[in-house]
Formats: C-alpha cells, sequence, structure tokens
C-alpha cells in the first residue's frame, strides 16, 4: 500500500514535469501574441488558484476575497519601485510577506467564525481593502500608480518588445504553485488541513491546533497569490484599485479551484486551463457590449458540474478510489 | 503510585442544569473501569470534562501528575489522552489510512514514520484491508473501529471509549470487546462510557455509576450490579424493593 501511495506521488510530479517542458516549448509554435497572453493569463490564474485552494479547498475555510492579497502584492511592488526605487523582485517578496501577515491578522478574529459566516466576512474585508485603496491619495486613489517605462530588462522585470519573459515567469509560478501544494499534500500541515476541514472537533482531539492550522494555511495561500499580484501589476504596467483588488478577482480564483475539484492537486491547473481560455474568447467574441456574457457561462458552467460531477473534473481520472469503495 | 486520571470535586453547570456535581473519580494504570448510568446521567458530560473540550465549572481534572483543569483538547492529546466519539467524526474525504495518520503525527514528525505507525495501528485494529477506502465507504461497525485505531495513534496513555459498543450486533460487540481488552494489554489504561450493562460489565474491572450527575455507586462489577441504588438507578424504586 505503501508503494502504491509513493508510485502515485511520483507519477503525479513525472505528470507536472512532462506539462511544465510542454509548455515551455509552446511559444516556438505559438507566435501570436494574442494567444500568448491568454497562455500567460491561464498559468497565472492556475498558480492563484493553486494558491486560494491551500486555503479553501485543503484547510476547508471558504475565502471569497483573496483579491485582497492579490491586490496588496500588486500595491507593495509598485509603490516600493515608484516611491523608492526598489526593485520589483524584493517588492514581490515584501507583498507576500505583508500579505501574509495580514492574512494572519485578519485570521485571528475571523478563524472563530465558521461556515457562511467566514465567507461573507472575507468578501466584506477584500470590499474595504478596495475602498481604502480608492481613496489613499498617496496610493495614487482611484487613478491608480502608471509603472513608469525603463526599457526591456530582467532586473527591473519590464518588457516591452516581447511577452515571452512574462510567460516563463507565470510557468515558473504556476509551477511553484503546484508543487507548494504537491509537497504540502504528503506533510503534517497537508494532513491537518484536511482533518480541520473534514471535522474540526475530531481533529482537535488527535493533537491538531485547529486554531494555528487555520494561520499557517492563510499565510501561504496570501503569500502566494500576492506573488502573482505583483506579477500582474509588472504585467500590465499600470495598476488601479479596481484593476488589481476587484472582486473578479476573488472568482477567478475560486471557480477554477471548484471547477477542476476543490482541495484536489490537479484541480486548479485543470479548471483554469478550461475556464481562462474560454473567458477570454467569449471576451473578445461578444466585446464590450457584451459585458457580464462571460459570468454568465461559468456561472451555467458551475451549476452543471456541482450537478455532474460534484468532485471536478479531476474526478473523471480518479477511478482508483472508486474501485476501493464498497458501494 | 498515583493514579493516571483524578477528577477532584468536579461540578459542571449549564445554565440551570447541573450536568456534574462534585464528581471525584480516579482511574488507575493499566485498569478498565466503566462509566455507566442511565440516560442524562452526566456521562457524557464528565467524559467531554476529562477529554478538555470544556472546563468545567468547578473543581480540578489531574491527568499523569499534572494539573489538565484549563488545558484544551489538542494538548491533552500531546500528553497521552485519546478519545472516541459517540457521534463517529470521521473524516469522512479522507482515506481510512489518512485518517489515522492525522492521530500518528502528534508523535511522529517525519511523515514516513507516521505513515509506518498508522498501518501497525490499523494491523492492530484489523482495519489493514480496509486502509485504502474513503472513510465514508465504511460501514458503521468500522467506523467504530476507526475511531478507536485514530485515538491508539496518538498513543495515547490513558484510552476515553465513548459508548463504541453500542448500537452493534452481538458479533460487532464481541470483536469490539476483545479490541479493548487488547489495548489494555497493550499497556494503556481505558475509561469507557457504556449505556448497555450486559456489554461492559464483563469487561471493566470496576465500574463507577452515575445517576443524576453524581457519582452513586464505585466497585466490582458484580457488586455494583447487585446494589438496590442501582437496580432502582436503572430500573425504578419498585424493582430495588425486592433486590
Amino acid at each position: 500500500m505503501d508503494k502504491n501511495f509513493a508510485a502515485r506521488r511520483r507519477r503525479d510530479l513525472i505528470i507536472a514535469a512532462v506539462l511544465v517542458a510542454l509548455a515551455a516549448l509552446a511559444p516556438l509554435l505559438i507566435k501570436d501574441v494574442y494567444v500568448q497572453n491568454i497562455l500567460i493569463l491561464t498559468l497565472m490564474y492556475a498558480a492563484l488558484s493553486q494558491s486560494w485552494n491551500i486555503l479553501s479547498g485543503y484547510c476547508g475555510q471558504i475565502s471569497l476575497g483573496h483579491a485582497l492579497y492579490f491586490g496588496i502584492g500588486a500595491y507593495t511592488t509598485e509603490l516600493l519601485f515608484t516611491k523608492f526605487g526598489v526593485l520589483p523582485w524584493f517588492g514581490m517578496l515584501a507583498g507576500g510577506v505583508i500579505a501574509a501577515i495580514i492574512a494572519m491578522g485578519l485570521g485571528y478574529p475571523f478563524f472563530r467564525l465558521r461556515g457562511h459566516y467566514f465567507v461573507i466576512a472575507t468578501i466584506v474585508i477584500a470590499e474595504i481593502g478596495l475602498l481604502l485603496f480608492q481613496n489613499w491619495e498617496w496610493a495614487g486613489a482611484a487613478m491608480g500608480i502608471t509603472v513608469p517605462v525603463r526599457g526591456d530588462s530582467w532586473l527591473k522585470f519590464q518588457f516591452m518588445r516581447s511577452k515571452l519573459p512574462y510567460f516563463y515567469f507565470a510557468l515558473v509560478l504556476c509551477s511553484l504553485a503546484w508543487f507548494v501544494t504537491w509537497w504540502l499534500e504528503d506533510s503534517k500541515w497537508g494532513f491537518w488541513w484536511r482533518a480541520v476541514k473534514d471535522n474540526p472537533e475530531a481533529a482537535e482531539s488527535l493533537g491538531v491546533v485547529v486554531f494555528n492550522s487555520k494561520m499557517g494555511a492563510a499565510a501561504v495561500s496570501a503569500f502566494l497569490v500576492a506573488i502573482g499580484g505583483a506579477f500582474y501589476a509588472q504585467f500590465l504596467a499600470y495598476i488601479d484599485p479596481e484593476s488589481v483588488m476587484g472582486f473578479q478577482f476573488s472568482l477567478l480564483m475560486a471557480l477554477p479551484a471548484v471547477l477542476g475539484g476543490i482541495g484536489t492537486l490537479w484541480g486548479p491547473v485543470l479548471g483554469a486551463a478550461i475556464l481562462i481560455p474560454m473567458t477570454e474568447l467569449t471576451r473578445s467574441y461578444i466585446g464590450g457590449s457584451g459585458r457580464g456574457v462571460d459570468l454568465i457561462v461559468y456561472g451555467a458552467l458551475i451549476v452543471a458540474i456541482s450537478l455532474a460531477l460534484p468532485r471536478g473534473l479531476v474526478s473523471l481520472f480518479s477511478r482508483s478510489k472508486a474501485k476501493g469503495a464498497t458501494r | 503510585m498515583t493514579a493516571l486520571l483524578e477528577t477532584r470535586g468536579v461540578w459542571q453547570r449549564f445554565g440551570g442544569l447541573v450536568a456534574n456535581s462534585d464528581v471525584s473519580i480516579s482511574v488507575g494504570r493499566g485498569e478498565i473501569v466503566g462509566l455507566i448510568g442511565p440516560n442524562g446521567a452526566g456521562k457524557s458530560t464528565l467524559f467531554n470534562l476529562i477529554a478538555g473540550v470544556l472546563p468545567p465549572t468547578q473543581g480540578s481534572i489531574w491527568f499523569d501528575g499534572e494539573d489538565v483543569t484549563n488545558m484544551p483538547a489538542a494538548e491533552r492529546c500531546q500528553r497521552g489522552v485519546g478519545r472516541t466519539f459517540q457521534v463517529v467524526k470521521s473524516f469522512e474525504t479522507m482515506t481510512v489510512i489518512d485518517n489515522v495518520i492525522v492521530g500518528a503525527l502528534v508523535r511522529n514528525t517525519v511523515m514516513r514514520e507516521a505513515r509506518r505507525k498508522a498501518h501497525e495501528v490499523l494491523e492492530f485494529t484489523g482495519l489493514a484491508a480496509r486502509a485504502d477506502v474513503l472513510a465514508s465507504d465504511l460501514v458503521p461497525a468500522e467506523k467504530r473501529r476507526l475511531e478507536v485505531a485514530r485515538a491508539l495513534a496518538t498513543e495515547p496513555k490513558l484510552l476515553l471509549l465513548d459508548e463504541v459498543l453500542t448500537g452493534l450486533t452481538p458479533t460487532e460487540a464481541q470483536t469490539g470487546v476483545a479490541l479493548v481488552r487488547k489495548v489494555r494489554d497493550a499497556g494503556i489504561t481505558v475509561l469507557m462510557v457504556e449505556h448497555v450493562m450486559e456489554i461492559v460489565m464483563p469487561l471493566v474491572d470496576r465500574a463507577i455509576v452515575l445517576d443524576l450527575g453524581k457519582v452513586l455507586v464505585e466497585g466490582k462489577p458484580s457488586d455494583v450490579v447487585r446494589d438496590p441504588k442501582v437496580i432502582s438507578a436503572y430500573l425504578g424504586d419498585r424493582h430495588a424493593v425486592g433486590a
């Protein structure tokens, strides 16, 4: 049995390595900038959703306010860059650390809430964050911050002529988020989180300090999401509160995981690979007149998935679980 | 030698309701002690106080020579208190082995060791063949056994069993009884709450009878079942007269 388990872990790792290699070669074939753009966004949302999945999927604390951490990553990076000349690489890390600290600060009161109350609290807090940034003059308020163009450079993580560097960074970020999840799955924390999700009282009786587990999950999740935010800010070269902290980001982090399989290793990647291209394509075909049609599309998709495959699309691939079952 | 577990003058009030009043019991190392009593006697409350789900209103609880009165459940588990739940609380989306690994992680920080320990416990409890099944797919008797396995994986000094034998078929109950004996033979002290006297009495070294939140009688099972106070508590005064 241990052999099966080890073999499955190794198989996951091999599949991931092959996928990363294939993705890395994709730009050789895909020269179209529009398609490259879609690939970058897909990889980014896969990474974000994977990070969201750590807190909400594994640990079961559903957050619909992760846009806050995304925005914090973006703003920390750009404020440090434009006001103090700090390189985005350091800003990115600083954003991750600040987001993790804020996530724990918010977790301190809110992890005492259960179920729907927790979800509502996360939405409200993210909206408050959005309002604060819209009114914060020093941070550009509603006007936002334009990232000064200093020419293509890895040092400043800025590229105007080609999108490929962004593509590779997004690929690395996505791989990192996946690998962290993979590693956590067979760790003390991973087991504790799943136990907390399924039954906090039983977890407590088995020596799991439930509160600390949630705090740990929140910190890791927020850190990774903020790195994604920093990337997005550099990618757009312009940020304002709505474009990095809007509610749609919270949704777009949750939906791929829900679609692919919440609390699973492959769910977020699979979900993002389907959902994000679809969103982008519907958006561009329908154009400005049909704003919100993409939302209708994934609303319908989620309803269909939760009715037909409540464990997400990945459940189509995992027949081993069903074989072991009695029913 | 001091007792492994002691409650000293424990009271628990829920609003106007007194669930436990001045309960002082002790459990010695290596014993199997049965905590019995009719419905509403305060067994489950006392059990939860010992497990650390909530602190008592008054009084103190001592485990292994240490005052644990205000210690949270997770910490008590680390000190060596393992428990099961009357209404089973399996981790439903996890496999049987993963359920047990959660318990094993208390004393094994390296995953491979925790996994080995979990497999050992599954062998011990007779669940090895079901290791890779989702907990939600187990039949009720297996779920009870999983509760015990999970608690055993924490390598407790004291195992608290909350009605693990209630509601089982006679065959299942016999398997359960054998398992409890095996646990004691492995050197673990057992305190079990049970409702059904016939099952527990042959199993336990000592029985403590609670009634209306107080300790009614305490002693050898054979003496306890003959005690008129116990009979009247269970069956009413009319039957006690004849005894």
